[in-house]
């Protein structure tokens, strides 16, 4: 048997530091916001034509005078992404810097994706992907407050908050660029890490109604290595899923894929070192559980 | 939990065989119209463009209170009250009457039989709002009144679109309503949508005015520019003839000027209106305007009497196969507005489409060897109850007809990955009540039993965020909350359904022999 509970406090004081920085990475250094949520124009474009590169690119752009533009090398040799606000909301902007292109590097250029997000549509965007992680927070406290006592619950809730903020602190501080996709991989970890942690504290309980004599701070170490094996194994076979989808499933998915890889991992390490602290903390007893048990 | 009565299997054998077969149909072509069904790729794996388009309805509310304005002054001088110094702005009408006709204005604003502001029962609320302020009365559209007004003008406007779009020929456009001004186009397969926007862009508000002999920017002229930017003209705002008369337009060659021309026939009324105008002002020019801009201003050198005409102004054959088709197609109700497009060509569709097959079947194959090393016999179990439970949702993807986006490929593959957890869960709490039990039959019935909550919870937590993303999500996002949802009831079918089954049938056929998970 592993003794986890040897370092809750080391753990504990570990994941409050990394809240508290990610917390901070987020109110100034800020997320990165793409397209999808800042509005602008994104352009993924393919050529085969050796004077294009990224610093020609970006001196064709300049001088179309669009504002700040960004170009980068995607994922292939031949494959640039370039990103700028669209500011005076020109109309037919998309065809004017592809008549510009084609005339300085000989119609040689691909658009392979074109996006462009108005202000207004960026805007809704935004208030739903908040709307929808805060929902999905609601429903999972509504879930687990039906589940379990509300020790419990607490427990869950500052799991799973810590993995949220703490996946999107490792964002800011990387400056990954957060769209609709790393919404969608959010939600996904909400539900992944709630399932972790579910699965410990349902051994716990079971657990507390079988032994009245070991107390929580044990017994939350016997849990965790009764349902050591399964948590390891589920976490190796969804980050095998998640690792080849990052690296062969494409440019597209490539965000996506790592943000889950990071809410994997933070999700079985809470549901170890958070979840369960939070029970020894409040002292969870049989008492806990048997009275609430009557009462029902 | 291990009996399974004879037509249990019978019915989990019917459906696993009924949905594989569907799921076949994505290679296989049947004869069969149930069979033949196919999951949609998204518009992301097939290439095509996504447009939302809203609606500017700033001029068409500012167009109904103009005319409002006269229906009011003709209402009222009926009943002998006289309503004066109508100013009209901000999507608001101001206007004056004397103090002891001012309540009965208001009365018969405010009655529910009223001639002039409609009541809508439905809604308990008039079409227009009147208020008094400062000495003026005020009117406006009511809450109501605007949702009707936007409502109709989506109408015409997603009609007028679908027109326009059907001309040019796309396969298979889908295009709906998105809230009460706004209009999703999507164009499957469209490689460069720039013409279809160009021509969705344009109103097609056609007007015949007399250019102004007049030089000066007064109440009844106005300056227009050429469209192609050299020069203006003062333009009579008498509307001689407009679009709505027109019949048909086609583009054409004119041999004589050799350039190519949109020539248009209109109906009666038309005809009749341009016949007269025609001879009355031979000699004058009449402006051709498009959407504000004058496409040329010939001078009229005969009556024109046959309804039909031409209209030359420079075009190239493109350009004049445009104009025509937007003639044919109608004037939008309101300028519509891109607010949101994405496009993704073939050659990314396809390139993300092999990316996706690629990595799954990577992932598959690593999460299939893994969990034969860890669980040997009851390995190959859980893997050919993963591979049924792939082929399920894929079948269970093509019964419904699904869309399938790269998110969505996303969600298959990470669906993978979690649909071991069930089994593992159920396997692990078998290796445990087997330390205890020395019946296998106990532990192997107590392991599925005890592992129930657990595996309920995890899927239902990720049940509810597959909803969440479903509700909120749109386009590629939607795909995978589909898949990933979707996953979650063919993962617990084939882990209590094949996956026991077949653990059933392997501890009774080794009975005497030693088991280790």
């Amino acid at each position: 048997m592993i003794a986890f509970n040897k370092y809750y406090n080391q753990f504990n004081i570990l994941s409050i530091s990394l809240v508290v920085i990610s917390l901070l990475f987020l109110i100034f250094k800020g997320l990165n916001f793409g397209i999808d949520f800042k509005g602008g124009i994104l352009i993924e474009l393919r050529s085969t034509e050796s004077k294009v590169n990224v610093s020609s690119l970006r001196d064709r752009f300049n001088q179309m005078d669009l504002g700040d533009v960004s170009v980068k090398k995607f994922g292939n040799e031949t494959d640039y992404l370039i990103k700028f606000e669209n500011k005076d909301n020109k109309k037919n902007i998309i065809k004017d810097v592809k008549k510009n292109l084609d005339k300085s590097f000989g119609n040689s250029i691909d658009f392979r994706r074109v996006e462009n997000v108005g202000p207004k549509v960026s805007a809704e965007l935004l208030k739903s992907g908040v709307i929808a992680i805060s929902v999905a927070l609601a429903l999972m406290l509504i879930y687990i407050w039906i589940r379990f006592e509300w020790q419990f619950s607490l427990g869950a809730i500052c799991a799973l908050f810590h993995d949220v903020i703490v996946t999107l602190g490792l964002f800011s501080l990387l400056g990954l660029e957060i769209n609709l996709s790393i919404i969608a991989a959010v939600l996904t970890i909400v539900g992944y890490s709630m399932n972790d942690t579910v699965v410990i504290f349902d051994r716990v309980r079971e657990n507390l109604r079988k032994y009245a004599d070991i107390k929580i701070f044990e017994l939350t170490n016997i849990s965790i290595n009764e349902t050591l094996s399964r948590t390891l194994i589920t976490s190796i076979t969804t980050l095998l899923a998640l690792v080849s989808i990052f690296i062969f499933g494409g440019e597209i998915l490539k965000g996506f894929s790592l943000a889950m890889i990071f809410g994997v991992i933070f999700g079985t390490y809470s549901s170890i070192y958070i979840a369960n602290t939070i029970l020894v903390r409040l002292n969870v007893s049989q008492k806990t559980i048997l009275k609430d048990e009557e009462k029902n | 939990m291990l009996y399974f009565s004879k037509l249990k299997i019978i019915f989990i054998l019917i459906i696993s065989l009924f949905l594989i077969l569907i799921a076949s149909s994505n290679l296989f072509k049947f004869d069969n119209n149930f069979l033949k069904r196919n999951i949609n790729l998204g518009l992301d794996l097939q290439g095509g463009s996504y447009l939302l388009l809203e609606i500017d309805n700033k001029p068409v509310i500012e167009q109904k209170l103009q005319n409002l304005t006269i229906t009011l002054r003709d209402y009222f001088k009926g009943k002998n009250i006289k309503l004066v110094n109508f100013i009209l702005q901000n999507e608001k009408i101001l206007f004056k009457v004397n103090d002891k006709d001012k309540q009965k204005v208001l009365d018969i604003f405010n009655n529910k039989e009223s001639e002039i502001n409609p009541y809508y029962e439905r809604f308990k609320s008039h079409q227009l709002e009147i208020t008094e302020e400062n000495d003026f009365l005020s009117v406006i559209f009511s809450k109501q009144g605007l949702v009707k007004l936007k409502t109709s003008s989506q109408e015409q406007a997603l009609e007028i679109v679908r027109r326009r779009i059907d001309e040019v020929g796309t396969n298979e456009p889908n295009i709906l309503k998105r809230g009460n001004d706004r209009i999703l186009v999507e164009l499957p397969g469209l490689d460069d949508p720039m013409r279809i926007k160009t021509l969705l862009g344009k109103t097609a508000n056609l007007t015949f005015r007399f250019v102004s002999n007049n030089n000066e920017d007064t109440f009844g002229n106005e300056k227009l520019n050429y469209e192609d930017e050299e020069g203006s003209e003062f333009v009579s705002k008498r509307i001689i003839l407009s679009g709505d008369n027109l019949l048909d337009a086609q583009p054409r060659m004119d041999n004589e000027a050799n350039e190519t021309v949109v020539t248009f026939s209109l109906d009666r009324v038309g005809a009749k209106r341009f016949g007269k105008a025609t001879s009355k002002g031979i000699g004058r020019q009449l402006a051709i305007i498009l959407d504000g801009k004058i496409i040329s201003a010939p001078v009229i050198q005969d009556t024109i009497a046959g309804g039909s005409g031409q209209i030359s102004g420079g075009f190239t054959f493109q350009s004049a196969t445009d104009l025509a088709l937007l003639l044919r197609s109608g004037a939008l109700p309101a300028p519509l507005n891109i607010i949101e497009e994405r496009t993704v060509g073939p050659g990314l569709g396809q390139d993300s489409i092999d990316a996706g097959i690629i990595a799954l079947i990577i992932g598959f194959i690593l999460v299939i060897v893994f969990i034969i090393i860890k669980y040997k016999i009851f390995g190959i179990i859980t893997n050919t109850a993963l591979i049924i439970n792939l082929l399920l949702l894929v079948g269970v993807l093509t019964l419904f007809e699904a869309t399938l986006t790269l998110p969505g490929i996303a969600g298959i593959i990470l669906t993978v990955g979690m649909a071991v957890d069930a089994n593992v869960l159920i396997f692990e709490r078998i290796r445990e009540e087997l330390k205890n039990e020395k019946n296998r039959l106990i532990a192997f019935d107590s392991g599925y039993s005890k592992s129930k909550t657990a595996i309920l919870d995890a899927n239902i937590t990720t049940l509810l965020a597959a909803i969440i993303l479903f509700f909120m999500g749109s386009g590629p996002i939607k795909g995978f909350s589909i898949t990933l949802g979707v996953g979650i009831f063919t993962t617990l079918f084939s882990v209590y359904f094949i996956a026991r089954l077949l653990t059933v049938l392997y501890i009774s056929k080794n009975k005497n022999k030693e088991i280790v998970i």
